[in-house]
């Protein structure tokens, strides 16, 4: 009967926290799921009459709404078929735990497809934090963070041109932490065959879309021989259906080492790893090239995706038209991509770069005067 | 007990009035830390007892590149006729390696060696990835003599030109508990729980250590690591006890940062660190960081404390198996830790001759291993240290 149920249900849906039995008939299920032929995480959303995709739009806090603005502006002047649906995500309280109003559920829902800007987590009162509701709510499985150098903009490192996925739900942020007895904790990080599956198919598949011949995964299963062991050995079995990408794997300290000394051989690869490593490295690569305030970020699920930026949402600065939207404009970019929509991507992508090379239209935290509109307007003017 | 105390504490700023500036003598100063809340006995340690004019050192080469690095620490103090007799015991974590492998035996060799002399110089041992058994001799041999505390000390080398300037950073890492516990299970058949344990007594301990370092250091400020927005409990227990103790410590300045923020900052802006502390794992993470900042693994020099034991080891801690045996090795980080094992003994002089020697030559930039961008072999970079020493005589 358990089984039975478990067949029945969509995949992504059941949870690890299943009998035995039923966890064996859910990896066996989604291994038939699954076929390396089967995109994870397809875009499955529907053009309205005019041929428009609708995009739920979470403005954020802070400077949210002026880097919304220009991202919007910018749309609007390339012909972007897309019709942004504003929503509220202000946490409410839902059975004593935070959760996201349900008209903002809905909308992700029908839409499938979201851009966000920052938000801020208010700070105490067992308030979980707003983007880890999303996340959980919407069972969004793989952060995808590419990094590259912008031109104009200059760091101690030159071409970078890194991309991370790291795996989104469990790991060492599933959040089972209990106090054993007063002075002592346990946290616990929750490794499945699942969930690293997933998260190392949609690595794979996004290799192959995005043109790289190599999948490496990250992990430190010469201390955590089981948990990251479990992910090393999935990997191995996941690479076979992928004979056209290299595999391999690298120890944690030696990918920190390495990308730091020089981030540049990692140009063809597409790097994997579970949540905290992915956490920790996605930022480092973002240091590389100047900041989070350039770098995107998508969060991949089965039934929707939700595309960020990573930056604060820098409450001193707001309303004063200083804030930098490169980060949103770049997360909307991949947003587009992920839509199939890569020509407007590709036209808007090369006038934000031109623009940045040119240096003459940057915002203050690049080292520019220019205010927010400007910058946008200059792309615009690009376009 | 209280005179001894502060006979202790007044040798301390005797010899700290003395020598203000040199930033590479920490150890010595370590005994300050001795008072940790689990200790209960208190020994006075860190002074092994001379036999026959010269002390007795565990000498632990290590796996991969630490053979040849081993020979030029030995060759070099050796012609600086340190006063130190090298028990060295080859201890390997490889299945395959000369003479005996992996064994059991000979990791307590070295655990009852390391005992008796309470000092060790070591190398790295290689951990094998695979599933069943085999924890890391590494940190075995950290859990088996409570050695609690790693230092790593980045610095930028004068001379050796990296993509940043003026970095000087000091990282503390737990060393017993936290991720690498050890402690794993399979729920059910693909399901795995790692778990990660923080108890207040070690993060305790190991605040008090950082807080002490900075202070015996001349050092400003204490940043602890950490990840407690997410990992509210264990996290937030290091991070709450850090900021408790940091109330007694008002002349350091201190504040604590959330780990991925600080990978990024360490990239971005490493000259706003200055002594960082952190749980085991990210530990492990930044330090590699940080070495890759200044000239990659071969460079940084490092030790572990423990309430008897100190062990001086590379603070970046790789095996370097790829280029084992072509005579290619940095020996660098490891003479480094040699000379902070020899201030530890407070043999100064001969530590600032090798190490004023090592930068000489470093500086000098015509003789360097290929990690630092020269094409010299580690036989001839140890040759132009000792040449370079004895010019200086």
């Amino acid at each position: 009967m358990l089984a039975l149920r478990s067949i029945a249900a969509p995949v992504q849906r059941q949870c690890f926290r299943a009998a035995p039995r039923a966890a064996l008939t859910i990896s066996l299920q989604n291994q038939r799921m699954y076929s390396s032929q089967d995109r994870v995480a397809k875009f499955n959303g529907q053009k309205d009459a005019q041929g428009r995709y609708t995009v739920s739009l979470i403005e954020g806090d802070g400077i949210g709404p002026e880097i919304a603005v220009a991202v919007k502006d910018i749309f609007a002047a390339a012909k972007t078929p897309i019709n942004w649906e504003p929503i509220n995500v202000d946490p409410i309280l839902k059975d004593g735990k935070t959760a996201i109003p349900d008209a903002a559920i809905d909308s992700i829902k029908k839409n499938k497809i979201a851009l966000k800007g920052p938000l801020a987590t208010p700070i105490g009162k067992g308030h979980v934090s707003l983007n880890l509701t999303l996340r959980r709510t919407f069972n969004l499985f793989a952060n995808l963070r590419p990094c590259r150098s912008v031109a104009g903009y200059k760091t101690p490192y030159d071409n970078v041109d890194t991309v991370l996925i790291r795996e989104n739900t469990e790991g060492e942020y599933s959040g089972i932490e209990h106090v054993v007895v007063d002075g002592v904790v346990q946290s616990i990080k929750l490794i499945t065959r699942e969930a690293s599956e997933r998260v190392l198919r949609f690595a794979f598949q996004h290799a192959r879309a995005i043109g790289r011949k190599k999948v490496r995964v990250v992990h430190k299963a010469t201390i955590m021989k089981m948990s990251d062991g479990l992910f090393l050995t999935v990997g191995d079995q996941v690479a076979k259906e992928f004979p056209d990408i290299e595999f391999d794997a690298e120890l944690l300290d030696n990918t920190c080492l390495k990308m730091t000394t020089d981030p540049v051989p990692y140009n063809d690869k597409v790097l994997v790893m579970p949540n905290l490593y992915g956490d920790i490295l996605s930022d480092m690569c973002a240091g590389l090239i100047g900041g989070l305030g350039l770098t995107p970020s998508g969060n991949i699920g089965d039934e929707c995706s939700i595309f960020e930026a990573v930056h604060g949402s820098a409450p001193d600065i707001a309303g004063q038209g200083l804030a930098n939207p490169t980060a949103l404009l770049l997360s909307s970019m991949m947003m587009l991509r992920h839509m199939g929509l890569n020509e407007y991507a590709d036209r808007i992508e090369k006038a934000a770069f031109d623009t940045l090379a040119e240096g003459k239209a940057l915002t203050g935290d690049l080292g520019g005067k220019a205010k927010t509109h400007e910058y946008a307007a200059a792309i615009i003017q690009k376009l | 007990m209280l005179s001894r105390n502060s006979a202790r504490a007044a040798q301390r700023v005797l010899w700290a009035a003395a020598q203000p500036q040199k930033r590479l003598n920490v150890a010595r100063t370590f005994a300050s830390v001795s008072d940790a809340p689990s200790q209960t006995v208190q020994s006075d340690i860190f002074k092994p007892t001379k036999y026959g004019g010269k002390y007795t050192v565990s000498l632990i080469p290590g796996d991969g590149i630490g053979a040849e690095v081993a020979e030029s620490v030995k060759t070099i103090f050796k012609a600086d006729n340190v006063p130190i007799t090298w028990e060295q015991i080859e201890v390997s974590g490889l299945q395959d390696a000369t003479p005996t492998g992996r064994t059991e035996e000979k990791f307590q060799e070295a655990v009852a060696s390391l005992r008796r002399n309470k000092l060790g110089l070591k190398g790295i041992l290689h951990t094998p990835i695979t599933r069943s058994g085999h924890q890391s001799f590494n940190v075995a041999l950290r859990q088996e003599l409570d050695i609690y505390a790693s230092v790593s000390l980045i610095k930028n080398i004068p001379g050796l030109k990296t993509r940043h300037d003026n970095i000087d950073l000091c990282i503390i890492r737990e060393n017993t508990e936290g991720e690498y516990s050890g402690l794993e299970h399979q729920s059910v058949p693909g399901v795995v729980e790692s778990l990660k344990i923080i108890t207040r007594a070690k993060s305790e301990r190991i605040a008090k250590f950082a807080f002490s370092f900075a202070l015996a250091n001349n050092r400003k400020k204490v940043t602890c690591i950490h990840k407690a927005n997410i990992m509210k409990l264990a996290d937030g227990l290091f991070r709450g006890t850090f900021n408790r103790l940091a109330k007694d410590y008002p002349q350091l300045e201190c504040n604590d940062m959330i780990v991925d923020n600080a990978s990024m900052q360490c990239v971005g802006r490493p000259q706003q660190f200055d002594v960082m502390v952190m749980p085991n794992l990210y530990g492990g993470i930044l330090s590699n960081i940080a070495a890759a900042l200044v000239g990659g693994p071969g460079v940084v020099p490092g030790c572990n404390m423990g309430r008897d034991v100190a062990v001086f080891e590379p603070g970046c801690r790789h095996v370097g198996l790829d280029i084992k045996g072509k005579d290619q090795a940095n020996p660098t980080a490891l003479l480094l830790s040699g000379t902070m094992l020899l201030r530890h003994l407070g043999l100064d002089d001969h530590a600032n001759r090798i190490s004023n020697a090592v930068y000489d030559v470093i500086a000098q930039g015509n003789v360097r291993t290929p990690d630092m961008g020269g094409q010299a072999t580690n036989q001839e970079f140890t040759r132009a240290i000792l040449s370079s020493m004895e010019k200086s005589l």
